[in-house]
């Protein structure tokens, strides 16, 4: 019975958690498999996106009303840290996506490409023409 | 000293020491005329230096200084936390930001286009931001927030280099370094969920009781590999080798003597924080596999480099190697262990900067880092191969420089270590110098005993950049003659570190 009671708590209770995993691990595969370089970046988003949501949500506390001050004694908050801490998180992210972006653009100007083995490939072939 | 600065000044030190070159940052980009950024930039990064050694004097003794951004009191505010083992890493920072700085005046006008170069020194001055903001703090999420803008300048700073390769560099540095930093993140919101606050000291003292030690043992992991992907410990490297080598010169000098040793500070701190009864040998998993990546790291490495016919390139990868031994100091678990580590940070940065500092010296005039076209170049440059050959040396580990003082406490903290096999991994220690000597000994033959075929000749660099690679150069005997002063710093931001929080 306990057993039964902590399985179902660890498979359905952390809901939360288990979708931090999945958005991690989608944003991860993303940013691995495509070799298109923004499609890169858009797979960093959702990593960064799914440690957002994993933030947020241990934010939340059980019967809690919005974090501001009404006057009332003994009022049950949610924890506002977390969400003070996403929001530097969240223009952190866009900084890099920004950064990322302005780099794909470069890359395509000198390369004429945004796709990582035909950039590879003109690398090499600008590599044997200095060379030779 | 200490009588020069303002009262009010001195008060506020710990959070003067990061804002000075935030601030600076943007009066850079308005300085359109280069001569007036540069001049700027050197003002700021010099003042910069003044304040970390009035810290340095404040905490030598062991002292720590604290400081309440904002005037909130910790562990409800941000705290700033200096003690020995921080204002060693932020006089490293600023003087090396300094130093590299003043020696690459005629490599930043020979590499940056004249339009650009204002907003060049505005990434260095942000970078320089982060990396002190890093080390400074004793907050984890501002840990992680001044990483990430230390990071974002490095990736513009690496993308501005000459070949177009640089670009592609900086975008796969980018793209590490994010998962890097995302990763530690959730390492730290796992820290936060188990004990509900963020400032350092609180956390060690909220430690669940061990039953409950699942989350730390996550959270710490997870923060071990994003700080492992910033210092470059061996499989997480991939980004720094052509980092390195497609930098501009002033870049490569700065990231190589402070960018991995910074994250390498913080990985001390939070491994000595949260668990120190992990590490170390046959303390748990968790240190052996330290170990075993430290050891991975130095003889992969250092093979690596051998085989590298790009001297920027090659001196990459013996900085990875050089990490490798760092971590081991770290992973030891003992006082003299992260002692071994403070001095091989410190010497490793003296070697390696002074190193490519003389490497931007040659390549300023030979337009290529090839190792084939340096052929013989030790009679025409010869106070550049003199400045290679001493620093080479200290790399190394030979007596009388300021690397073998490093390599020695390294070998006496692994063979006093309380396991059976110590023998055995200080003599790996030892071997792993001869695998440096033989990289290194490729580019001394190719310099002095080469044949050059060009009947041009090189002239030498500039004064100035030979000046401050000479001085480096003999920094490096000087430490190595009288290591006194590195050794009490080391010791004291050892204790600082076991036993500080």
């Amino acid at each position: 019975m306990d057993m039964d009671d902590r399985l179902i708590d660890f498979l359905l209770a952390g809901y939360n958690y288990w979708m931090a995993v999945v958005l991690m691990m989608i944003g991860f595969y993303i940013t691995l498999s495509c070799s298109n370089l923004v499609k890169k970046i858009i797979g960093l988003n959702v990593f960064q996106t799914s440690m957002f949501l994993l933030y947020i949500s241990i934010s939340n506390v059980t019967g809690g009303s919005v974090p501001i001050l009404t006057g009332e004694a003994d009022s049950v908050y949610s924890n506002p840290l977390p969400h003070v801490l996403i929001l530097t998180a969240i223009v952190v992210g866009v900084a890099n996506t920004a950064l990322g972006l302005a780099l794909a653009v470069r890359i395509h100007e000198a390369y004429g490409s945004i796709e990582e083995d035909e950039i590879l490939t003109h690398e090499a072939n600008m590599n044997a023409e200095t060379s030779s | 000293m200490i009588a020069i600065l303002p009262a009010a000044w001195l008060f506020h030190l710990p959070i003067l020491q990061v804002v000075f070159p935030l601030l600076a940052a943007p009066i850079c980009v308005l300085l359109r005329r280069r001569s007036w950024a540069y001049g700027f930039t050197i003002l700021v990064t010099g003042i910069g230096v003044v304040f970390s050694l009035v810290l340095l004097k404040r905490t030598f003794n062991g002292s720590a200084t604290s400081y309440a951004l904002g005037g909130f009191p910790p562990p409800w505010g941000i705290e700033y936390r200096i003690d020995a083992a921080n204002a060693i890493i932020l006089l490293l920072v600023s003087a090396s930001g300094f130093l590299a700085l003043l020696q690459s005046h005629s490599s930043i006008n020979d590499e940056i286009p004249a339009q650009r170069q204002n907003l060049f020194y505005a990434a260095f001055l942000l970078c320089l931001t982060g990396l002190l903001g890093v080390a400074a703090t004793a907050d984890a999420f501002n840990a992680f927030v001044f990483l990430e803008i230390s990071s974002l300048a490095t990736y513009s700073l690496v993308a501005m280099g000459r070949v177009p390769r640089a670009l592609l560099a900086a975008y796969r540095y980018l793209v590490l370094g994010t998962i890097g930093a995302s990763l530690f993140v959730v390492g730290v919101g796992m820290l936060y969920m188990a004990t509900g606050t963020l400032n350092m000291a609180d956390l060690a003292a909220r430690l669940p009781p061990a039953e409950h030690r699942v989350i730390i043992e996550a959270g710490f992991a997870l923060i071990f590999i994003g700080l492992g992907l910033k210092a470059a410990i061996f499989p997480l490297h991939f980004w720094l080798p052509n980092a390195y080598a497609f930098a501009p010169s002033l870049v490569t000098i700065f990231l190589a003597a402070t960018a991995t040793k910074v994250a390498l500070y913080l990985l001390a701190r939070f491994m000595y924080m949260i668990f120190p009864e992990a590490i170390g040998p046959d303390a748990s998993i968790v240190g052996a596999l330290m170990l075993l990546l430290a050891v991975l790291a130095i003889f992969l490495a250092s093979a690596a480099a051998f085989w590298q016919v790009d001297v920027k390139r090659m001196l990459a990868y013996s900085s990875v190697a050089q990490v490798g031994y760092m971590l081991l100091a770290l992973s030891l678990g003992t006082t003299a262990g992260i002692a071994a580590a403070w001095l091989l940070l410190l010497t490793h940065a003296l070697a390696k900067g002074g190193l490519f500092m003389a490497v931007a010296c040659v390549t300023l005039n030979t337009r290529s880092s090839n190792l084939n076209d340096w052929r013989g170049l030790a009679k025409q440059m010869p106070f550049s191969a003199i400045a290679i050959t001493v620093c080479l040396f200290s790399l190394i580990g030979v007596p009388l420089t300021a690397g073998f003082i490093a390599k020695w406490n390294l070998l006496v903290a692994v063979f006093n270590m309380p396991v059976d096999w110590s023998w055995l991994l200080a003599a790996l220690v030892a071997v792993s110098s001869l695998l440096t000597l033989l990289y290194a000994g490729r580019i001394l033959e190719i310099l002095f005993l080469g044949r050059s075929t060009e009947n041009s000749s090189m002239s030498e660099a500039p004064f100035t950049m030979l000046a401050v690679a000479l001085v480096v150069a003999v920094m490096n005997i000087y430490f190595g003659v009288d290591s006194v002063v590195l050794r009490d710093i080391a010791s004291s931001a050892a204790w600082a570190i076991m036993h500080g929080l």
